[in-house]
């Protein structure tokens, strides 16, 4: 288990990361999501013990980052942002060293290496230098590095990252495959990604967690989740809106667009009633409409991002401007005193 | 040998090869020794005259050393950690389960590995002034160890300011300025503006702190136990300098 105690980390007076504490079990795969800049890098950097907290600290598989950093590390595997490798290095020599550190020697090591260079698809570049390989594969030779001495815990930072979208798919089937036996971190900000290989997103935004969910709960915060969009051969829209909004269990209607030949409307629901889609279809083949489509929305996850870390960045806007207007209050009388010192 | 003692060992040696494997895997490499046989080879021959001197000893040689050594060596230590920041592959490297310490020896050995073979290939002149004349052989082994010690003094140094920075020339220029300072703090015009003012303990102690003072005697190919203390306590003070420097650093 990967537990996050009270993370805080201050870079001078700036607060990169407030307060964050979260548990990741094995079997998990842990997307940790969030705008720029909003701290994902410095805590996965934190957890790997590359820079020490501020404040709190983080527990792996029982050992301390902090007072028992070797044995912590010897479990992690990390991918850092941007897979840095060494560019003189032979993709080999590279795998190999960090075999040997990784601890394994003689026969071991050899086998180690050649297995990780088979598992990744290296094969076709194994003797090349690093410096001449392509972001893909320097992608992959990073990841290999990683995942080497099969760690109980991965940490990722963005590892799809400049992948093309074949490369992709690899990546997340193989993050996928690792993921009974190992807990896994892995940063991202695509959020179909998220959405493809996490069992669980944390969203965090100025260092603060704002969410910790399943990705399908996550889903269910979206405004459209749970909509029905009809498409209906052109006709009155007016009418349509009218009829729509005359069932019960719909809150409000939306038409969408207007295209030459059909009309597309969107039926929010009241929360809580079930069973919409059926209700309308009746309604509709009552009335004698044609319905050309119907599609039940499942809630779009950058809607919900979007509405999470703008809510968030918005917060601290105003604690920033309150804090500015209690400083400019504060300050008040003593101007007031100093004016009537003046005459003197 | 227990087993931590064993794996701090593997630690620094498997360090140790890759920086060494880098080292050589550079045209960097070729291009320091070469420089560095033909600038001692100059200034032996050319500035030192050392045929007409006529003295079957290295001493013209080695006087040298404090001079190339403050342009070459730090040119060999300015990527040790400059590069390693500016690639990201620090972040890789201090994640690992290895110390700092062993990351730390391991890429100083190296370079000192690299100092003292391209030291080592300056053979020739032992063998010229075996076929001239009858040197003391002795002399001449006291002055490689004192040479070769006096590079990791420099080395150090040089490694210290690379993992102040991410750019390899500021780390460069940061390492020739210190060691211009333990150089002139030795330097007789330097001494001399001292004593006309200053207390004698006072020149003394800066004196003292310079490389120059120090390998004044192992140039003649005295080995003193207290110059060897010198040397190895600078090593040890740089290194530890650099640890200090790279676990308060803030990010990459």
């Amino acid at each position: 288990m990967i537990e996050l105690r009270n993370i805080t980390k201050y870079f001078g007076a700036k607060k990169a990361v407030d307060t964050i504490s979260f548990a990741v079990e094995k079997g998990e795969i842990l997307g940790f999501l969030g705008p720029n800049a909003a701290g994902k890098s410095t805590t996965m950097r934190i957890i790997t013990g590359y820079i020490p907290p501020s404040r709190g600290t983080v527990v792996i598989g029982g050992n301390d980052i902090l007072t028992d950093s070797l044995s912590a590390r010897g479990k992690i595997g990390y991918l850092p942002e941007n897979a840095p490798a060494y560019p003189d290095m032979t993709v080999y020599a590279f795998l190999d060293f960090c075999a040997q550190i990784r601890g394994f020697s003689g026969k071991d090591r050899k086998t180690k290496t050649e297995e990780i260079i088979d598992r990744c698809f290296l094969n076709s570049v194994k003797h090349q230098a690093i410096s001449t390989l392509s972001k893909g594969y320097k992608q992959r030779v990073c990841f290999a590095q990683s995942i080497i001495h099969d760690p109980e815990y991965l940490i990722l930072d963005e590892p799809t990252d400049g992948l093309d979208p074949n490369q992709k798919h690899e990546v997340r089937m193989m993050i996928r495959n690792m993921a009974a036996e190992k807990a896994i971190i892995l940063s991202t900000h695509i959020l179909d990604e998220m959405d493809a290989v996490c069992t669980r997103a944390i969203i965090i935004a100025n260092g603060r967690i704002v969410v910790d969910e399943t990705p399908e709960n996550l889903r269910k915060k979206s405004p459209s989740h749970g909509a029905i969009t009809l498409e209906i051969p052109k006709g009155n829209p007016k009418k349509l809106i009218a009829c729509l909004k005359s069932i019960a269990g719909t809150k409000s209607v939306e038409s969408l667009t207007t295209e030459d030949q059909s009309l597309r409307v969107r039926v929010f629901p009241e929360p809580g009633s079930d069973a919409i889609a059926e209700k309308i279809l009746s309604e509709l083949i009552k009335k004698r409409y044609r319905v050309k489509s119907i599609f039940v929305e499942q809630g779009h996850l950058d809607e919900v991002f979007r509405m999470l870390t703008t809510e968030a960045s918005m917060e601290q806007d105003i604690d920033f401007k309150k804090k500015r207007l209690s400083k400019r209050l504060r300050n008040l009388p003593d101007l007031r005193s100093q004016r009537l010192k003046q005459p003197e | 040998m227990n087993m931590n003692q064993a794996k701090t060992i593997t630690n620094i040696t498997v360090i140790l090869k890759r920086e060494l494997g880098s080292y050589f895997g550079s045209p960097v490499a070729y291009v320091f020794i070469i420089v560095f046989l033909m600038l001692s080879g100059f200034f032996t021959f050319n500035i030192s005259h050392f045929f007409e001197m006529g003295q079957a000893d290295l001493r013209s040689f080695f006087q040298w050393h404090p001079w190339i050594y403050l342009f070459l060596v730090p040119a060999v230590s300015m990527r040790l950690w400059a590069e390693e920041r500016r690639l990201g592959t620090m972040e890789l490297l201090l994640t690992l389960p290895v110390t700092l310490p062993q990351v730390i020896l391991g890429k100083f050995l190296a370079g000192w590995i690299f100092l003292g073979i391209a030291l080592l290939l300056t053979f020739p002149l032992v063998i010229t002034t075996l076929y001239l004349g009858n040197p003391d052989l002795g002399a001449i082994f006291c002055g490689y160890i004192g040479s070769f010690l006096m590079a990791g003094a420099y080395l150090s140094i040089g490694i210290m300011t690379s993992s102040m920075t991410r750019s390899q020339v500021i780390s460069f220029i940061l390492a020739v300025v210190i060691c211009l300072f333990f150089i002139l703090a030795g330097f007789s015009p330097v001494t001399r503006a001292f004593s006309g003012w200053a207390p004698l303990w006072l020149t003394d102690l800066v004196a003292q702190l310079s490389f120059l003072t120090h390998f004044a005697s192992i140039e003649r190919g005295v080995l003193d136990i207290r110059d060897i203390l010198y040397f190895v306590s600078i090593i040890f003070f740089m290194l530890y300098t650099n640890a200090t420097i790279l676990e308060n650093r803030k990010t990459s």
